[in-house]
């Protein structure tokens, strides 16, 4: 008991400056955000035409008028299918990468560049490079041989936005898992292959087992980046075309028509569907994501 | 985990049901009489005329330097940032530059200062911008670039053909008829404006109507578009998306995709403002057009077609601690003499019809009496502080019907009504 | 057969995904040296070469040098201060035993559910008020809101994937837990430790709307800002050209950087004690 207390003090004392942090950061404009969801600037004129200043408090109106639109459920399904869709290319994508990247052998530190690479690129810099290879005579018309105008507001616009995105974040993936591949001791795969094994099995059995808590993290956070994804397709195809807005993209519509609390409101929807997603995966996925049960038992045992 | 996320979120639901306060307050508290240095926010200037204009004048003023602070390029950025430092009433921007359409909100909403008619040289600029510049018959900008869609044909095309130069829609899709005849046009398209999802379409739009000898809105922003004159102009471009007379691309064009079809070679009309002409000019391989082209006014139904107004404003913040140099400044970047050396700098078309007349700069640009004459009888975008959600919904029902997803009377009808909503102020 | 195709099915692999990677990269650097007149050129080298491109990066007013080395402040605090406060989390919430463990996992990660893009007018009000704007800190402090969540999950999972049997000997040996930490699970956690950082540089290096909230002075601002201010000579055209080649001035010294990191992972995975 008296462990635990003490331990309980220093675990408080080492995650404080995280907190405190993330509370300025986060925490304040959260609540902010929270608050201006609830009212409405006045957009009224008076007589000299000028617009009279203050909000007003709305309660839930602005979450009603949001739920209301037909375009929020269009960017929610936009939204919804973009993070399902990039996210399962990138998780097979990225543990390829970091299994290419893990193998010793010839060419391995060009390999490594050359992943690095998409991912190092600014975001507006490579939503600017795909807009630019998806012109209605770029060159992926060219190379396709096709006359797909990509980035109008139709399906091909949707492609384009999920070949970009993979191609961009799938490296982060193939970093996490890396990380984790590193930490497989060599001996494993001696066993493995001594037990006669085949590249697949021992990658099933032994690899991925091993790796699952590291990938599980990276998928986790691809989620909450895939959900609120916004300058990709926002620079690619462009605002307001249905096909790929998502909710991100209608928070910053509003706001940049000076409308804060239908934006906020929309934020605050879009964290609430995050909050949802992140737990639903780990309830699927991840009950072992944090290893919570294993160290359990390990420190029973040890004890 | 379950349990652990329902706690995160009653605890937040808990602080921010307590959290009250901190709602901003929007007086201003700049000061109109201050002087001092300052800082201009503007778009960058890529031939770097401007920061000379700027050293000059710092040169003159050593008490009232001028920093330029480069805004995000593009419409969207620009916006973004101008509104940020007004939410947080910041004087980081003593004189800002703002897109034509944006005045009327910015004066509303207390974000620009009014500007003292007789202080400025009003009578010296064009008309129309001038007019854009002003919310409810005050002055709250001043113009300092303008410009107006021309229209660009291939002279070498028309010629061979043996067709005159097109005053009208009819006579610009006859002439197409002849000169698509013709082997050299071969794999060409006859006309493109820009038609992509945003302002410019907007733009287009209204030139159509305005063609056909209607008005998208009046001056005060109510809709005009239950008339024949409207309908007109809308089924006048989805029957040339739908004839072929617009290629299907030109739904992703906006200002350089139509200059870069128009420079290869690909179309033999072609809508855009003033800058492309030196552009489409070059000798050095980059055009395939280049002193093969032309430029007139854009055609109507019956005679000269109507333009719409594009341009940039200056305008002082209200939160500006220096507004007397600010507006000192701004009355020298717009000055005649200033103009005219800008002018020689850079393509962009001032705003005072001077410098139109000045014999040198008129063989410097070939295009400046054609542009002087669109400018006088273009129209201003109209006078609405919810700008931007109108020019919204014309860009979305304009683009539903030009891709066949509505049809005319149906999005004019949906316009008419929605713009009618934005007008009353519901 | 079946062994022909094994010994070359992990290169065709590697050339699969070097392709995939490289191929819009090597679009970029082929825009990048075009002339501004020939940008619209499809053809796979560019004729004539030219630098006009990086000349226009680092010429005239821009002051893309002096913003790529306030991106190196930025992004090199911003990973130390969250790599370090990581570290500190991601131990506590891995090795000591405390109530409401989970709790604070899940108030961590959901710091990291919201939209970044309304975290930046309540920030922006707070900086004024408090003098902020235009600072460093005011870009690297807001950073940390998405790079800080991250790091304490990812070296969370990593420190607690070590065997607890490592701290059992040292604690034998006498080691307090922080100790033990230090001493013990530190060096072999160097992988883990580096890829966090270099994930945090990178996504730091690459923010942009903190960035161009926060600061309005050409002193201060980043690279990523600098590239979206440059403009053409009219206002209509962008300068693809320019971006594309301030976009490979950035992207590959931090290519050079992370591999130079990945040679000191292996490193410290030798040196470990795990073999």
């Amino acid at each position: 008991m008296n462990t635990t207390a003490r331990a309980g003090r220093t675990a408080a004392l080492l995650l404080s400056p995280t907190f405190l942090v993330l509370a300025l950061v986060v925490g304040y404009p959260l609540l902010a955000a929270l608050r201006e969801s609830l009212h409405r600037s006045g957009d009224e004129l008076d007589e000299s035409g000028f617009i009279v200043s203050g909000d007003r408090f709305v309660g839930l109106d602005n979450y009603a008028d949001a739920v209301g639109a037909a375009r929020f459920w269009t960017a929610f399904a936009n939204t919804t299918v973009f993070t399902l869709v990039t996210v399962a290319i990138e998780v097979v994508l990225g543990t390829a990468m970091a299994v290419v990247m893990h193998r010793a052998m010839r060419g391995r530190g060009l390999v490594r560049a050359s992943i690095l690479v998409p991912w190092a690129i600014p975001t507006a810099v490579s939503g600017l490079l795909w807009r630019w290879i998806f012109q209605a005579d770029g060159v992926a018309n060219t190379l396709l041989g096709t006359d797909l105008l990509w980035t109008s507001d139709g399906w091909p616009a949707k492609i384009a936005v999920i070949v970009a995105d993979s191609w961009k974040t799938a490296p982060f993936v193939g970093l996490l898992v890396l990380a984790g591949l590193q930490l497989i001791p060599n001996d494993v795969y001696e066993a493995a292959r001594l037990d006669g094994a085949s590249a697949w099995q021992q990658f099933r059995r032994v690899t991925l087992p091993l790796v699952k808590p590291a990938l599980l993290v990276a998928v986790l956070f691809r989620l909450l980046d895939a959900l609120r994804m916004f300058d990709l397709p926002f620079v690619l195809v462009g605002p307001q075309k249905g096909a790929v807005e998502t909710l991100s993209m209608l928070a910053w519509n509003e706001a940049n028509q000076v409308r804060y609390g239908p934006a906020a409101a929309y934020s605050v929807i879009l964290f609430l569907y995050v909050v949802v997603i992140a737990f639903v995966f780990v309830k699927l996925l991840g009950a072992d994501l944090l290893g919570e049960r294993r160290a359990r038992r390990r420190s029973e045992v040890s004890a | 985990m379950k349990r652990a996320l329902t706690t995160v979120l009653a605890v937040s639901a808990l602080l921010a049901a307590g959290c009250g306060g901190g709602g901003s307050s929007n007086t201003a508290t700049g000061d109109a009489n201050g002087r001092g240095p300052i800082a201009f926010a503007t778009l960058k200037d890529g031939t770097g005329t401007v920061p000379k204009l700027v050293e000059t004048w710092n040169a003159a003023h050593p008490d009232e330097t001028v920093r330029i602070v480069d805004l995000p390029e593009g419409a969207d950025g620009q916006r973004q940032q101008l509104i940020q430092q007004a939410q947080t009433q910041s004087d980081s921007y003593d004189v800002i530059t703002i897109d034509l359409p944006w005045t009327a909100e910015f004066a509303a909403r207390r974000w620009v200062t009014e500007l003292p008619k007789d202080q400025f040289d009003v009578d010296g600029y064009f008309a129309a911008p001038v007019k854009g510049s002003e919310y409810r018959d005050k002055l709250y900008a001043i113009p300092h670039f303008t410009g107006a869609g021309m229209l660009y044909y291939r002279k070498d095309l028309l010629d061979k053909a043996g067709v005159a130069v097109p005053k009208t829609w009819a006579e610009l899709k006859e002439a197409c008829a002849k000169v698509l005849a013709l082997p050299e046009a071969a794999g060409a398209s006859c006309y493109a404006g820009q038609f992509d999802k945003y302002e410019g379409l907007a733009i287009n739009f209204a030139e159509a109507v305005g063609s056909a000898g209607g008005e998208v809105t009046d001056q005060a922003g109510n809709p005009k578009l239950n008339t024949p004159e409207a309908k007109a102009g809308l089924d006048l471009l989805v029957n040339s998306f739908h004839d072929g007379t617009i290629p299907a691309e030109a739904i992703t064009y906006k200002e350089e995709e139509g200059r870069r079809a128009f420079q290869q070679g690909k179309l033999i009309f072609h809508r855009n403002w003033a800058y492309i002409y030196a552009l489409m000019n070059a000798s050095d391989g980059s055009s395939q057009v280049p002193g093969k082209f032309g430029v007139t006014v854009l055609p109507g139904v019956n005679g000269p077609g109507v333009s719409m107004l594009g341009g940039n404003n200056l305008a002082v913040s209200a939160f500006s601690k220096k507004q007397a140099t600010a507006r000192d400044f701004i009355k020298y970047l717009t000055s005649a003499e200033t103009q005219r050396t800008h002018a020689k700098g850079s393509a962009y078309p001032m705003t005072r019809p001077v410098i139109y007349q000045d014999p040198e700069l008129q063989a410097q640009y070939p295009y400046l009496q054609v542009l002087e004459q669109a400018i006088n009888t273009a129209r201003p975008r109209p006078e609405l502080v919810r700008y931007g959600d109108a020019s919204s919904v014309i860009q979305e029902q304009v683009y539903a019907a030009l891709s066949g997803q509505t049809s005319t009377e149906q999005a004019l009808a949906t316009m008419q009504q929605k713009l009618t909503e934005i007008a009353q102020g519901t | 057969m079946t062994a022909l195709v094994r010994r070359w099915a992990p290169y065709l692999g590697v050339a699969l995904i070097v392709c995939y990677c490289l191929a819009p990269f090597y679009w970029m650097v082929v825009s990048s040296f075009r002339r501004t007149s020939d940008i619209f050129d499809k053809s796979p080298l560019p004729s004539p070469w030219s630098l006009e491109n990086y000349q226009a990066v680092f010429g005239g007013n821009n002051a893309f040098g002096q913003s790529l080395v306030n991106s190196l402040v930025v992004a090199g605090t911003t990973t130390v201060l969250t790599v370090l406060l990581g570290t500190l989390a991601g131990f506590a919430l891995a090795r000591l035993t405390f109530r409401f463990k989970n709790l604070v996992l899940s108030l961590v990660i959901a710091t990291s559910m919201f939209p970044g893009i309304s975290l930046i007018v309540p920030l922006l009000k707070l900086f004024t008020d408090i003098g902020w704007v235009n600072t460093y800190h005011s870009m690297i402090v807001p950073n940390m809101s998405f790079a800080l969540p991250l790091a304490v999950w990812n070296l969370t999972t990593f420190f607690r994937q070590l065997p607890f049997e490592l701290e059992e000997a040292a604690r034998v040996d006498g080691c307090t837990p922080w100790q033990a930490f230090r001493k013990v699970i530190l060096p072999i956690a160097v992988p883990g430790v580096f890829t966090t950082a270099i994930i945090v540089f990178v996504t730091s290096w690459n923010e942009f709307i903190i960035a161009l909230s926060m600061v309005n002075q050409p002193e201060t601002q980043t690279a990523t800002v600098r590239i979206s201010q440059f403009g053409g000579v009219s206002g209509f055209d962008s300068p693809f050209g320019t971006q594309m080649a301030a976009g490979v001035v950035v992207t590959v010294p931090l290519v050079i950087a992370v591999l130079l990191f990945q040679r000191r992972i292996v490193a410290g995975l030798t040196s470990g004690g795990l073999k």
